[in-house]
């Protein structure tokens, strides 16, 4: 993934152009927007999809017979494709448009408390966000089956000796996030996922914080469930995708009753549609999946790798610029992860930090990002959580430290 | 006028004299210094005020027929914002301190900090000191 800065021809001034949210200013300063692990911004080509599909085709999908409703369709159905050619699904029913990664995991998680029973085992990570513990930890209390956590090490990674002791014949499902939200570890998804198999369990990979980093096929990983969420890489909120193998998908039972979910409905009995449909009750976010494929597009033209170089080399440089700062520590030091750095400074509150650099324009994360128990190995109460994305510039990581130092210097 | 109402006035006009951000949360800072901390035993779960990113723990007592409170926080700018908060309250009637209102913050500037969606939970605080003035209120009767 290291590629030499000089070759690389990464245009950021043009494509900065395209987000017309990157030129205002915050509190009199240019905004410097380093929350992108929180949710990205949205470029000029996507919210003109969302503007088209207001101002021309605006109409409900699937059932319509008018050409409205049929170009909708059309639309949305070309957009699932998109992101089945993305990530690589065999097929296009394997793609469940979903409100989120939040709710894909709910569906999952709802799916299987009719499957699973008392005495099976559910392993998730010490990694993981709070949305990919309390489904499980839920699902848990209404099976009577265990939750097991992989723990992780000092470096922020996942400790694979524990993980492989954890397996067994009990185990059913495996629960990690690609990347973690918290300190942009990336996980061996590859390794957690033949080894699961090798049980028989089931392998659900959260990709919220990778997608918009790395692209991930889902036939290579051999992965059975695989979630992410548009908003983090160039889309809308409220929209977000669940792949999942077709044997699985045919599996599970149906989350939400309601229109489109449907066969046939008489009151003795209801059958279900075929995939996708079974898992899509009610009319779905139509113009948000449609803007889902049109921010694809517009990541896939820039290129996945070389997004991936660039921002590992902003990551290089920032990481460099804050380790100059006396009793600045970084949590997650891992070889492999995404442009996200978490850190502290001595005893100073990540919050204090946060509330001085924003007056100086700069957005980050503080808190414990969703991710208590990451914090509470590390015995703090927080991060003060910087994540870039591809339209970030090295100028932009200079005023963020120097903004780092003026607080650092007013809170100590 | 009543004395929340003057030391509320004192505060603003203290914070007049800084043309910048900067020199009043420099200012909040320091305020935040000569906060009553609060007794280690009183930082108890029940004294922690819901709804902050850092942590702010207030107790109260009555002394005579005033509401006296000391706070702490693991947080300098939160510390100073309830430093004021207490400098205009505390050693005040309970009656006094519900009758109060709270227009001086925006006054000096910490106007985002009303905001609901504000980390720091300044509404939160207020809430907190009005709840202890209301069941004070309640003793006093």
């Amino acid at each position: 993934m290291k590629v030499a800065s000089s070759e690389i021809k990464f245009d950021v001034e043009s494509i900065r152009k395209d987000f017309p949210i990157l030129s205002r200013e915050v509190n009199g300063k240019p905004l410097v927007y380093f929350d992108n692990a929180a949710t990205s911004q949205t470029p000029r080509q996507v919210i003109d999809a969302i503007v088209d599909y207001y101002s021309r085709y605006n109409a409900n999908i699937h059932r319509g017979v008018h050409t409205l409703s049929q170009e909708a369709t059309d639309a949305y159905e070309a957009a699932r494709r998109k992101i089945q050619k993305h990530f690589n699904a065999a097929k296009s029913h394997e793609i469940i448009f979903t409100s989120g990664t939040t709710n894909a995991i709910n569906l999952v998680a709802s799916g299987f408390s009719t499957l699973l029973q008392e005495g099976d085992e559910v392993i998730v990570s010490a990694l993981e966000h709070h949305s990919n513990i309390v489904p499980w930890q839920m699902l848990c209390e209404k099976t009577g089956a265990k939750l097991k956590v992989i723990p992780m090490n000092d470096q922020g990674m996942l400790r694979m000796d524990e993980f492989q002791k954890l397996l067994s014949e009990k185990t059913k499902l495996v629960f990690v996030n690609h990347v973690s939200n918290a300190l942009g570890t990336v996980n061996p998804i590859g390794d957690i996922i033949k080894s699961a198999h090798k049980v028989g369990a089931a392998v659900l990979v959260d990709g919220a914080q990778a997608a918009p980093h790395i692209k991930a096929d889902v036939q290579e990983l051999d992965v059975d469930f695989y979630v992410v969420s548009a908003h983090k890489m160039c889309g809308p909120t409220g929209v977000g995708v669940l792949y999942g193998k077709e044997e699985w998908l045919k599996k599970l039972p149906p989350y939400q009753g309601g229109g489109e979910m449907i066969a046939t409905v008489t009151f003795e009995k209801t059958t279900y549609a075929d995939l996708p449909h079974k898992f899509e009750a009610g009319t779905p976010n139509i113009c948000g999946g449609i803007a889902f494929g049109a921010a694809l597009d517009y990541m896939n033209k820039i290129g996945f790798e070389a997004i991936a170089a660039y921002e590992h080399e902003l990551l290089e440089y920032a990481t460099e610029k804050l380790l100059e700062i006396e009793n600045l520590r970084i949590y997650g030091t891992s070889a492999e992860k995404t442009a996200v750095i978490s850190f502290n400074i001595g005893e100073i509150h990540p919050y204090d930090i946060g509330t001085i650099i924003d007056k100086l324009g700069i957005a980050v994360r503080t808190g414990h990002h969703c991710a208590q128990p990451v914090m509470d190995y590390y015995k703090i109460p927080g991060t003060v959580r910087a994540s870039f994305a591809f339209y970030n510039t090295k100028e932009e990581i200079d005023s963020f430290v120097e903004a780092v130092k003026r607080a650092k210097n007013m809170l100590s | 006028m009543s004395n929340i109402k003057k030391i509320q006035e004192e505060i603003v006009e203290e914070f007049e004299m800084f043309d910048d951000w900067m020199q009043r949360y420099e200012h909040m800072i320091e305020l935040g210094k000569s906060l009553p901390l609060i007794e280690e035993k009183y930082k108890t779960e029940d004294n922690l005020i819901k709804g902050c990113q850092s942590k702010v723990w207030v107790h109260a007592e009555l002394q005579g027929d005033r509401l006296i409170f000391t706070a702490d926080s693991d947080a300098i700018i939160t510390k100073g914002i309830i430093a004021i908060l207490v400098r205009a309250y505390s050693n005040q009637h309970p009656k006094d301190i519900l009758e109060a209102d709270t227009a001086f913050i925006d006054e000096i500037g910490l106007k985002e900090h009303l905001s609901p969606t504000r980390a720091n939970g300044l509404v939160s605080m207020i809430k907190q000191l009005k709840m202890y003035a209301v069941a004070y209120q309640t003793q006093l009767n």
